[in-house]
């Protein structure tokens, strides 16, 4: 799968009028053996497409639950390699376009072009590097760009309206609104942060808008379709992952939820 | 722009390029919220820095507050024990005990000049701490200080002093529980609080502005120092490594002379050998730690590895951009010393000159004292960082003495 596949969905999901729904789950989770099938489960509940979480020893931008989900993963042998056949065989197993979430240490100790080789190779449909913005993205948007992959830039709350121009510019394959500030995780409430946002970079640019990061709950969910083409959640199925007796029903379910209010 | 350099070295480098790097080290690997407020950073920096009143006021606090210059004091008794001449930059005499608190008041009063209500800081051997929570106190902001668990437990008069003086310190239990992971999460607090708060980076470490920043307020210690010498030469400028800002603040002024050599010493830990030690240079490989590109302690997949140190200042995986470059170019050499060694070398300046080191110091005496024959002669300037103080309970465990 290449970058195209991300390309259509998003085309497919504005002729549909509706928003994608792009699950987070860190590879091998809620246990090696069990976490492709967690995939399934999500796909099987109407998941669009995957971002798929590299566990990474150093998860700046993730708050307790995907730290603990990190580490446990690690903890139970999970290494990049294992990332990108989990990868794989998710891509394999439910047609989904997936993304590749990690930090840019680990591609700049591969080296991009070997990074972006492995992650096409896997499958992926493009990468998702949390610390790694625009400044610093040229020589990874080159190496995805040979290998067919698309890279995803951020834009943030904080992000001035002149910068979300250079960031559209870049043509990532689709921009990661933060929608809070802050580090991954469920919050109870949702500022007006990511409203506010989407509607400035939907004046500027019409590159796909997905957004993330604090938002968990169906009713937050909901608020925002609108406004974006896709959301992304990943605290609040983690958790279930990490906690809940039956994980896959548990993110089955919560993933139907968050689905059925996008396809409003 | 660069300044002139003598032969066989690379040139040291006036500022960072405007991509925060020097050479090919330091560089902004940060999440996109906190980008704007990086180069908001830099931009106020320079400006501040440009501004004679800023220049001056920090001066003043330097001399009236923080209790400078420190004296260069003649260690004869060291000297004599060592067949070396030995002068310390007595660091430890700064308010709050360590070159910290230079670093946290040029900081704490740029927030105050950029109209942030609150400072938070992390720190391994609590001594930024300390300085951050006492520049906070001064200035009248709000401050929150992260902490590895680990370090709360073998610094805990710091921590004591910490809340004394008004700061919330915030225990953290994530990886090894020490000064790398409370980087994490204090980046974890400015990325939520950024619009209000000012990250007060303790050591030359971070995204760009932040290594660059941290060397301008320390190079203190190196002007200072190159005064106090009133033109006697040196032959050698000692300095121990963990993040760097002691060595950096004091190599700054000396780096690219043919007659100076620098040394920067880092830990050893057990042993370089059983792979628990924090020799970033010595033992590590380049890549992407807190926001730049360094040397740094990973596995071959890119996962950061924990490193080891005695201490807590010491104990991190990586180092601080600029030193990345001054290795590469020649400006500095980089050695370590062990746990056992450090230990030893505290031993040795309360014995000879009745002054008690921190742990991290330590780390120099024992490089002068263990490398004494090939420095017979010579003339060894060794920044004393800090004082041991809150080293005591650590230190008394370990020789088993009080």
């Amino acid at each position: 799968m290449n970058r195209r596949a991300l390309d259509d969905l998003f085309t497919r999901v504005r002729a549909e009028g509706r928003t994608a729904f792009l699950p987070f789950m860190t590879a091998g989770l809620p246990s090696p053996a069990r976490t492709v099938e967690c995939f399934e489960a999500m796909a099987d509940a109407g998941a669009d497409a995957f971002e798929v979480g590299i566990p990474y020893s150093d998860p700046m931008m993730d708050g307790p639950t995907i730290q603990v989900a990190s580490a446990r993963a690690i903890e139970q042998g999970m290494t990049l390699k294992g990332g990108f056949d989990v990868l794989h065989r998710v891509v394999e197993a439910t047609g989904k376009p997936s993304l590749a979430m990690s930090y840019a240490n680990p591609v700049f100790r591969l080296g991009p072009d070997e990074f972006a080789r492995r992650a096409a190779d896997a499958g992926a449909a493009g990468l998702i590097i949390a610390d790694l913005p625009l400044e610093e993205a040229a020589p990874v948007a080159e190496a995805c760009d040979r290998s067919g992959i698309g890279l995803v830039l951020f834009a943030a709350p904080t992000t001035q309206d002149e910068r979300l121009e250079r960031i559209a510019a870049r043509a990532p394959v689709f921009i990661y609104g933060v929608a809070e500030l802050g580090v991954t995780g469920e919050r109870d409430e949702q500022s007006d942060h990511p409203r506010t946002l989407a509607e400035r970079i939907r004046a500027i640019t019409a590159v796909p808008l997905v957004m993330g990061v604090g938002i968990s709950t169906p009713v937050q969910a909901e608020a925002l379709a609108p406004y974006v083409d896709g959301i992304i959640v990943g605290s609040a199925l983690v958790r279930r992952a990490l906690e809940s007796p039956h994980p896959i029903t548990d993110i089955a379910e919560a993933t139907r939820s968050l689905v059925d209010v996008l396809a409003r | 722009m660069t300044v002139a350099a003598g032969t066989g070295h690379g040139a040291r480098l006036d500022r960072p390029d405007d991509r925060g790097r020097f050479g090919e080290y330091g560089g902004m690997f940060a999440p996109e919220t906190l980008m704007p407020a990086l180069q908001g950073l830099a931009t106020d920096f320079a400006e501040a820095w440009a501004d004679a009143a800023f220049v001056a006021r920090f001066h003043d606090l330097l001399e009236k507050y923080t209790g400078r210059p420190t004296p260069l004091h003649a260690a004869d008794h060291l000297s004599e024990e060592t067949g070396t001449t030995v002068l310390l930059k007595r660091e430890d005499l700064a308010h709050t005990g360590a070159h910290k608190i230079n670093n946290a008041i040029g900081q704490a009063i740029l927030a105050t000049r950029t109209g942030k209500t609150r400072l938070i800081a992390e720190t391994g051997a609590g001594q930024h701490g300390v300085a951050t929570a006492t520049a906070a106190a001064y200035t009248g902001l709000e401050c929150v200080v992260y902490m590895g668990e680990k370090d709360i437990e073998r610094q805990s008069l710091n921590v004591q002093r910490m809340r004394m003086l008004g700061a919330d310190v915030v225990p953290v239990a994530a990886g090894a529980a020490t000064l790398k992971d409370a980087v994490n999460e204090a980046m974890r607090d400015w990325v939520r609080t950024v619009e209000t708060t000012h990250y007060i980076i303790g050591s030359a470490v971070g995204p760009h502005p932040f290594p660059w920043m941290v060397r301008e307020f320390q190079r203190i210690i190196g002007d200072e120092s190159m005064c106090q010498l009133q033109g006697e030469p040196v032959d050698v400028v000692v300095a121990c490594v963990g993040g760097g800002s002691n060595a950096i603040g004091m190599f700054y002024p000396f780096a690219g002379r043919d007659d100076v050599e620098l040394v920067g010493v880092e830990a050893a830990g057990h042993g370089i050998h059983t792979g628990r030690h924090g020799a970033s240079i010595g033992a590590g490989s380049p890549g992407i730690l807190h926001g730049a590109r360094t040397y740094m302690l990973q596995d071959g997949e890119g996962q950061v590895l924990e490193a080891h140190s005695i201490s807590a200042g010491l104990d991190y995986p990586g180092v601080g951009p600029e030193h990345a470059y001054f290795a590469d170019m020649g400006l500095a050499r980089y050695v370590s010393i062990t746990d056992e060694e450090a230990l030893a070398g505290v031993d040795l300046l309360s014995r000879t000159e009745g002054i008690i080191p921190a742990l991290e110091s330590a780390h120099a005496i024992a490089w002068v004292a263990k490398d004494a024959d090939r420095l017979a002669g010579k003339t060894v300037l060794i920044n004393l960082s800090g004082r041991g103080d809150k080293d005591m309970d650590m230190i008394a465990e370990k020789a088993g003495i009080g």
